[in-house]
């Protein structure tokens, strides 16, 4: 391939050494991590954790794989299926999904590109992770205790009076850990708005700042519906009250209609930070301003924005009336212009860039194509004709794990390799990271393709069992589900190796252009000796070349 | 508002060897933010989003009762008469004498007159626990009547009302027994928006005494008065939460001749 062709310049290995001082070696002992104030330091503790519950949600992932290897119902019982997948949702998706970007990179990257030395509200930043970490407990007990098997969506009145499973204490656990995700979008706003350094505008910020104060305003206006929503269903299943249930004048609607208003948004929570790494790996990588900076900046906003006025197509065929399917349906079709945007303003970054293929551009790639296809059959869904054939089939799990697997967890991946040496002051290997980036992609596709297909001819989702014809795409799907497993292993593996032996990094090795690259790897612990003075626009290799050239002749 | 950290700055700006550091004048003063008024108007703003969050939350229990309120209009009127009106509009007014009595403490915290901001504090908090008391005889009235819903709600008071000793007639209009069982749906808001508020009053009395102590300490005498502007924030927000439910609970159909 373009091996050779790198923009990668490290340090001299032999006399290269990390800084003396930096935030990971400023303090030492346990205490000093667990009461940090340090926005880095906590972003390593989430880092920690949600890299602990990625994995337990991915085994959940692994056991309804190797169920639906077979046509029967052999590995597991028809219930304990239904735990596994409710497992898998709510960890994915409450503690993986949620917090992955914006509370480990994001926390790590937002002081120090607005030009900060912290986030607006250091000790609610800690408490954020402690919230996280006890609704994480929480759902580990609820597990532990025997399991939930409403599905992630927690579904009235099936919650709220049909199930003995341990609703309560998951509710209590997704209920604790929203306020961890209200918090962080609160200190970004906060920081956006308040900390941002002498000459940092917002048309300077880079565009991963613009994408998360997107999502921070979905995360601080979306997810305290969801709170309340929770504590409905709480109360309901408690003292048997009928808020949500028919019998008792209850409406069921209205359960769909508050949680989806939560957590339709909540997929542009997940989304939106991803989008963020995308538009920095994209432009670092091809050595280009991203192409119409303003457009991209918007269209975050807009995406927040049509957000929160789409949530009923998730309701379609639950008795809503026509014309609000109608009305919802269209503009289920107008949220995909502002993601179309991002798409094309990228394709047109790359178009004559300088390219280069280090491993964070091939999972930006991988994020481009993958993301897209989901975006694209997320269109169909849309579509109330197509909606009524394809909903609670497959084919909506596909759709759901091409955005979010496909393209967030592949941004996510770009981002962790992307500034890693700026978090460990270390490199990865990158032939094995390359190896590794390839993989996840086959894996990806060879697991979700064939779930379109399946879903297109009728297989529902959520069954551990199915007819035999369905077998074969099964089958391709379950390897790939493995292929996956190993691709995400892998970076697991060299990362933890890197740590230690990894290659110094230096301050840029990636030649970008960034507030946080102009500073130590790792950073120090207030992120900047004096407060920086931002004096260009985001994305400008010249002033960089400009910075270089004049470093060159000073030290010469 | 500013004047307060303003005024200071003169003095600091003759005494202070090095000009620049003017801004560490305040002990509170964090580390990470430039200036003193950077710190308070991020804390400041931080405050208002929490609001919004705040908004949306109660936003939710707000949308249910107007769904409800809607299909059930003549249960919810029904209920709504069982609450005791004359507590529910003492309360009212309890609270808004709190919260002037909140906002009479920030303005002597922004003058630095120590003694009027411990005794407007405490004055807060005797009018926020007075209301407390007079929500907790309510409910415990609820208690009685089997007006809270669940296994040992009764409807009776619905379908036939007491009758009135001096009219002969039925306090209310009887309905139909379907739809008295819809009252219990109007119970359960109640109870959950009533009680959503009341935990916020807890939570706040928690904090004003925090502040009171604070305040007693001489924390807030000296130009550092963002924790007692946020918190009057808080605390006017749970004004006019109270401000809102208490026509939507307690006025839905009421009449003179009742």
């Amino acid at each position: 391939m373009s091996s050779t062709a790198t923009i990668v310049t490290l340090p001299d290995q032999a006399t290269a050494r990390l800084p003396k001082r930096n935030y990971l070696n400023n303090e030492d002992g346990l205490l000093s991590w667990l009461l940090t104030g340090d926005h880095k330091r906590i972003a390593m503790l989430y880092l920690i954790s949600i890299t602990f519950f990625f994995f337990i949600g991915g085994a959940f992932a692994g056991l309804i794989r190797l169920e639906l290897l077979t046509p029967q119902p052999d590995l597991v019982a028809a219930d304990t299926y239904n735990k596994f997948f409710t497992m898998h949702g709510i960890i994915m998706v409450f503690l993986f999904l949620v917090p992955s970007v914006p509370a480990t990179i994001g926390n790590f990257l937002m002081p120090i590109m607005v030009g900060a030395k912290d986030l607006a509200f250091p000790k609610i930043n800690l408490l954020s992770w402690y919230l996280y970490v006890l609704g994480g407990i929480l759902l580990m007990a609820a597990l532990v205790l025997g399991g939930v098997d409403t599905g992630w969506t927690f579904t009235t009145p099936l919650s709220t009076h049909y199930l003995n499973t341990h609703v309560i204490t998951a509710a209590l656990a997704i209920f604790v850990a929203g306020f961890s995700s209200i918090f962080t979008g609160l200190n970004f706003i906060v920081t956006i708005h308040r900390m941002r350094c002498p000459g940092m505008t917002w048309f300077r910020l880079p565009l991963f700042v613009w994408s998360n104060y997107a999502a921070s305003l979905l995360m601080v206006l979306g997810t305290p519906v969801l709170a309340i929503t929770l504590v409905l269903v709480l109360l309901e299943r408690v003292f048997g009250i009928g808020v949500f249930d028919p019998t008792k004048g209850g409406d069921p609607l209205l359960f769909q209609h508050l949680f989806w208003f939560y957590s339709h948004p909540a997929v542009y929570i997940m989304i939106l930070p991803g989008m963020g790494v995308i538009s920095e790996t994209i432009s670092t990588f091809s050595r280009k301003r991203v192409f119409g900076y303003t457009a991209v900046a918007f269209s975050s906003v807009a995406i927040a924005l049509f957000g929160f006025f789409v949530w009923a197509h998730h309701m379609f065929i639950m008795g809503i009336s026509n014309y609000s399917a109608l009305v919802f349906s269209l503009l289920t079709m107008l949220v995909a212009v502002p993601s179309a945007i991002k798409i094309f303003n990228w394709a047109f970054t790359l178009q004559k860039g300088s390219i280069t293929f280090e491993t964070p551009m091939l999972y930006s790639f991988g994020f481009m194509g993958l993301f897209t296809i989901g975006g694209v059959t997320g269109v169909f869904l849309g579509s109330l004709g197509m909606d009524i054939h394809l909903t609670e089939t497959y084919f909506i799990v596909a759709h759901f794990h091409f955005v979010m697997v496909g393209g967030m967890l592949m941004a996510f991946l770009a981002g962790i390799h992307f500034w890693w040496p700026k978090m460990t002051g270390r490199m990865y290997p990158e032939s094995l990271s390359k190896l590794a980036a390839v993989t996840t992609f086959i894996g990806f596709i060879l697991t979700f393709m064939p779930q379109f297909i399946l879903g297109y001819l009728g297989m529902p989702r959520r069954y551990h069992a199915y007819p035999p014809e369905y077998q074969v795409l099964n089958v391709l799907s379950t390897a790939g589900a493995t292929v996956l497993g190993v691709g995400y292993m892998l970076p697991l593996l060299y990362l933890g190796w890197s740590l230690k032996y990894g290659a110094i990094a230096g301050d840029n090795p990636w030649q970008a252009t960034g507030l946080e690259w102009q500073i130590q790897s790792p950073p120090l612990t207030e992120n900047f000796i004096e407060i920086p003075i931002m004096d260009h626009e985001a994305y400008d290799y010249e002033w960089l070349e400009q910075k270089q050239k004049n470093e060159v002749t000073t030290v010469g | 508002m500013d004047n307060t950290v303003a005024t200071e700055h003169p003095h600091t700006h003759e005494t202070a060897v090095h000009v620049e550091h003017e801004h560490i004048a305040l002990p509170q003063h964090r580390h990470h933010f430039e200036t003193v008024e950077q710190q308070r108007e991020a804390g400041s703003f931080g405050m208002w989003l929490f609001l919004l969050t705040e908004i949306m939350f109660f936003g939710g229990l707000f949308f249910a009762y107007l769904l409800y309120r809607n299909w059930y209009y003549a249960a919810f009127a029904s209920a709504s008469e069982t609450l005791s009106i004359q507590i529910g509009t003492a309360n009212t007014a309890i609270l808004i004498t709190s919260g002037f009595f909140m906002a009479l403490a920030v303005w002597a915290a922004e003058v630095r007159k120590k003694k009027m901001l411990v005794w407007t504090l405490i004055l807060t908090t005797v009018f926020g626990v007075a209301f407390l008391g007079f929500k907790y005889d309510e409910y415990h009235a609820k208690w009685v009547e089997h007006h809270i819903p669940g296994a040992h709600f009764d409807i009776k008071d619905f379908v036939n009302p007491p009758i009135n000793p001096q009219t002969h007639k039925p306090i209310e209009d009887p309905i139909s027994p379907d739809m008295a069982q819809r009252t219990q749906i109007f119970f359960f808001l109640y109870f959950a928006m009533t009680g959503m508020h009341a935990l916020h009053m807890i939570i706040g009395v928690g904090l004003l005494f925090w502040l009171i102590r604070r305040a007693a300490r001489g924390d807030f005498s000296a130009g550092y008065v963002a924790p007692i502007e946020n918190f009057g924030l808080y605390w006017h927000f749970v004004d006019i939460i109270w401000l809102f439910l208490y026509p939507l609970l307690y006025l839905i159909n009421r009449h003179p001749m009742h």
